[in-house]
């Protein structure tokens, strides 16, 4: 397995506060892998330390066997992909102009099948005339989760498997639109990129990902397949919840937190 | 913080994309010939359209009249239009880019006090080399005015970026807010100035808070051509970047984008545009905010064609605005900054309205 991604012994401090504390991790074609840990945890932290747009106060990232900061920006954009949340477009570009921003140069003639693709992979073919800053919080992801996906086309065609990382893509995404996602993630890793994903449904980041990456106060707690990760302890001593963990019929983990019972039913007298 | 301008439909530029760029260009070219042969005719010496190409030199026979019109023409009114045309184009540019640097339709170099503080270092100047101490420089008066404005203006966007851009996200309300100081501090030193100037200087200082082109010659437009084709270079270079920051610094970097680079050349832009242009015509206000919101709801806001669609828009409304201007009071002329504010000044507001429905500011 080729590795693309290696960090380690990765450090942020900001001021007096650590927000990421000897974290290493490596990351090879194909994985599908989920960040998952409590708010605080120095998720985002180590998703932007291994995008290279932050610089690491100790420690190193690789990237392809490479110091990820002698990559220019250019480079570093055609060998691995980001998708931020919280992105606000402030002016009327279209649908179709953001997410061919993702191909860099290219025109919209060389770069339109791919636009269509991604487009039609993330159903929003019916929108590409539309303004950016008229659709939903959820369409708007899915537009930038295209012209992330195009960025990372153009980058492969190029140079073969990258990386594709991911901070909480499904956080407004209704369900359908949120098994969509990971599905087209999965297609992505099934053709050798290498995926990190933040999630924060303990459910989603399993069915997304067969191995599992637990950050607890800046610190990397456990990195291992899903079995072995989802526990009822593991579950207690991050979240601090007791959990039922379940299995479905093919061995694979579900989490039913216990303290999330059904509300209690209100007779219309009650009211 | 959400701004969505110009929701407007557009009319879909998928077919021909490039064709209807080119045309958009090529109408704005015809409408400032347009402008400027309008320009040519009237004020204060009347020049009828049948007496202009021989006053030009390119046909026609000459006539009793023909020697006054070229004088007219080649001394006063053409440099005078091409002056405006290209202050207008700075002007319009600068407000572009620094919406884009900004994120942000409502910044504009006059508004948030770039113009006041190449104002401020331009009357320094003057005041300076007037004074028994810049004795030394006085005879490099005219080539200092400009030099200092674009050092007072990249001053000014300096401190109005580190104030309101924090790790990657710009604040409006701090960025405006910023601004209205920047602007109070760069006025109070006008005014300063104006205080201890003697009658010739505040003569020459108060033309600069007023605004107008009466002073344009062929030196000053002589100035100004060099800025202007340097900064439409730049504008090609960065262009798709300007794009790419809409999705904001770190999304940008994402994307392939030198952001830092990025910044440097459109802060170091936007004032060598607007300094340039404020040392030759004093502040002029709106026209940056006004051209770039127009031209996005008519051919969207890629800046590849906003650019230099708002240099040429910029000089359209600029060189209409001078002549109104120097002919509705006529024989005295209006200053131009009162007509682009008056124009400018109900934009803006129309603009935050938008906004407010949009987004809590």
């Amino acid at each position: 397995m080729t590795v693309v991604i290696e960090a380690r012994h990765l450090s942020k401090r900001a001021g007096r506060a650590t927000l990421l504390d000897g974290a290493s991790l490596t990351v090879a074609e194909g994985e599908m892998v989920a960040i998952i840990g409590p708010n605080g945890a120095g998720k985002s932290t180590l998703l932007r330390l291994l995008s290279g747009d932050l610089r690491p106060s100790a420690g190193e990232v690789r990237l392809m066997q490479r110091d990820i900061g002698s990559f220019t920006p250019r480079e570093l954009a055609a060998r691995r992909a980001m998708l931020s949340q919280h992105i606000n477009v402030t002016f009327p570009f279209t649908v179709e102009e953001v997410v061919l921003m993702g191909a860099g140069e290219r025109s919209l003639r060389d770069a339109s099948p791919l636009v269509d693709a991604a487009l039609d992979e993330v159903g929003l073919a019916h929108f590409r005339e539309r303004q950016l800053p008229t659709l939903s919080g959820g369409e708007q992801q899915r537009a930038h989760f295209a012209r992330v996906l195009v960025q990372l086309a153009c980058g492969e065609a190029e140079h073969g498997p990258g990386l594709l990382l991911l901070d909480e893509p499904t956080s407004s995404l209704d369900l359908r639109h949120q098994i969509d996602l990971v599905e087209a993630a999965r297609r992505r890793a099934a053709a050798g990129t290498a995926v990190i994903a933040i999630l924060h449904d303990l459910n989603l980041a399993i069915r997304f990902a067969d191995r599992l990456v637990v950050l607890a106060g800046g610190k990397l707690a456990a990195d291992g397949p899903r079995a072995e990760i989802v526990t009822r302890e593991t579950i207690r001593d991050i979240f601090e919840i007791d959990a039922v963990v379940h299995q479905d019929g093919g061995g694979v983990p579900f989490v039913l937190p216990q303290s999330m019972r059904a509300a209690p039913h209100l007779s219309l007298r009650e009211r | 913080m959400s701004v969505a301008v110009g929701i407007a439909q557009r009319s879909p530029r998928r077919s021909g994309g490039r064709r209807s760029a080119s045309f958009a260009i090529f109408l704005l070219l015809v409408v400032l010939l347009l402008a400027a042969i309008v320009a040519l005719t009237v004020g204060a010496a009347g020049i009828p359209l049948s007496r202009l190409p021989a006053a030009l030199g390119i046909a026609g026979e000459n006539t009793a009249m023909t020697a006054r019109d070229q004088l007219v023409l080649w001394s006063i009114r053409i440099p005078r239009i091409a002056a405006t045309a290209m202050i207008g184009g700075l002007l319009a540019a600068a407000g572009a880019i620094m919406q884009g640097l900004f994120r942000n339709p409502l910044a504009d170099p006059a508004l948030v006090g770039v113009s006041s503080g190449g104002a401020l270092a331009a009357a320094s100047a003057i005041v300076f080399t007037d004074s028994r101490f810049g004795e030394a420089v006085r005879f490099l008066q005219t080539e200092l005015l400009p030099l200092a404005a674009f050092a007072g203006s990249l001053a000014t966007t300096a401190i109005l970026y580190g104030i309101s851009s924090r790790s990657g996200r710009t604040s409006i309300a701090v960025f405006l807010l910023a601004g209205v100081a920047i602007t109070a501090i760069a006025n109070a030193g006008i005014g300063l100035l104006v205080f201890i100037a003697d009658d010739r200087q505040l003569r020459d200082i108060t033309f600069w808070m007023l605004g107008s082109m009466s002073g344009a010659t062929w030196t000053k437009a002589a100035v100004l051509a060099p800025v202007l084709v340097i900064g439409l270079a730049a504008c090609a270079l960065i262009a798709r970047g300007l794009d790419l920051l809409v999705l904001g610094e770190a999304d940008a970097f994402h994307g392939g984008v030198d952001v830092e680079r990025l910044k440097r050349i459109s802060i170091v832009m936007v004032s060598a545009m607007t300094g340039v242009a404020v040392s030759i015509s004093g502040v002029i206000g709106f026209v940056g905010i006004v051209v770039p919101h127009l031209l996005r709801l008519v051919i969207g806001p890629a800046h590849r064609l906003l650019l230099p669609a708002s240099v040429l828009l910029g000089a359209v409304l600029m060189v209409g605005a001078d002549t109104l201007a120097r002919t509705i009071v006529a024989p005295a002329e209006m200053p131009i900054g009162i007509l682009t504010a008056a124009v400018g000044a109900p934009v803006f507001l129309f603009i935050l309205l938008r906004q407010r429905g949009l987004t809590a500011l």
